[in-house]
């Protein structure tokens, strides 16, 4: 309990991406749902660098993680582009609402 | 600002603790920044991941994006504590620069720019939230069941620090091509965001 593993790293990552599939799946909020990727793609990235300390210790698992954070600033700025075309496009955020190609 | 402040303490005051318990066991001259074990080790890990996990469940049932933002601001911090604790330093110093200055910077703009008040609320239905609870439950149940069964063989006894320099050699020799194709990607994002959110002209 007070020597803190492997294991404790990966639980408290299971429960942000579990809390970050929540968010995408319930909110509607185009926003919202980014906020969710957000979480998801970090503890996907407590994940890398706790196997990175524990197991390997040759650092790939911190250079996979600084690929993730620049992949996840990119997904974020042109989420969030899209986000505002979306807004002025239909004056909503409200990801219900964006059946435009719909048959 | 003040939150960044409060971590930056933390670490500044946290790392020589850390480093001071790595001198005491006599293990490793070069550059080492954390060992673990030790009470300290367990109470940072303890509040900063509780931090963590509150401030995701946060996002999760709060309704609000202006609080869904914030509750992000909190576990994105919490998070790069954890970083440091498990001695990556550079990634929590990235972490905190990259996500909490930047991407939730972006995001909030992005709420403020998109809703016609900042309190705006989408309500799901229930049924939506029941379905969607279960299924995370469940899968958080049986994630934890698997982690806690899973078997990892031994733990390393000490990590050598990972210094930014022996992060960036690595980066320019064995990832070169990840490395080109990331910058190109970034080059492409930025025209590409910037065309969209460009005005169109009449």
């Amino acid at each position: 309990m007070l020597t803190i593993g492997l294991t404790h790293y990966l639980i408290v990552s299971a429960v942000l991406f579990c809390a970050g599939v929540f968010t995408m799946a319930t909110k509607r909020n185009a926003i919202g749902i980014l906020i969710g990727v957000e979480l998801v793609l970090n503890s996907a990235n407590v994940n890398l660098v706790a196997f990175d300390r524990y197991r390997a210790g040759l650092m790939d698992g911190q250079i996979a993680a600084l690929f993730v954070i620049v992949l996840a600033a990119a997904e974020a700025a042109l989420a969030v582009a899209i986000c505002m075309n979306f807004y002025k496009n239909l004056v909503t955020v409200d990801v219900d609402q964006g059946d435009v190609l719909r048959g | 600002m003040s939150l960044q402040v409060g971590i930056l303490w933390l670490c500044v005051t946290a790392l020589p603790a850390l480093a001071h318990e790595e001198a005491a066991s006599g293990v490793g001259t070069g550059v080492v920044y954390a060992v673990p074990g030790g009470w300290f080790e367990a109470v940072m890990f303890y509040v900063f991941a509780g931090t963590a996990v509150l401030s995701a469940i946060g996002v999760c049932v709060s309704r609000s994006v202006v609080r869904m933002a914030t509750w992000l601001f909190f576990a994105l911090g919490a998070i790069s504590v954890l970083y440091f604790l498990l001695a990556a330093t550079f990634i929590a110093a990235i972490q905190l620069i990259v996500y909490v200055g930047g991407v939730l910077i972006l995001l909030i703009f992005g709420v403020m720019l998109t809703s016609q008040s900042p309190w705006v609320r989408f309500t799901p239905s229930r049924l939506n939230l029941a379905v969607a609870g279960l299924i995370c439950v469940g899968l958080l149940v049986c994630l934890s069941s698997i982690l806690l069964e899973a078997d990892f063989g031994a733990p390393l006894s000490t990590t050598p620090g990972v210094t930014v320099e022996a992060i960036g050699r690595r980066m320019l020799t064995h990832y070169l091509v990840p490395f080109e194709i990331a910058g190109v990607l970034l080059m492409i994002v930025m025209v590409g965001a910037a065309h969209l959110a460009r005005q169109e002209k009449q």
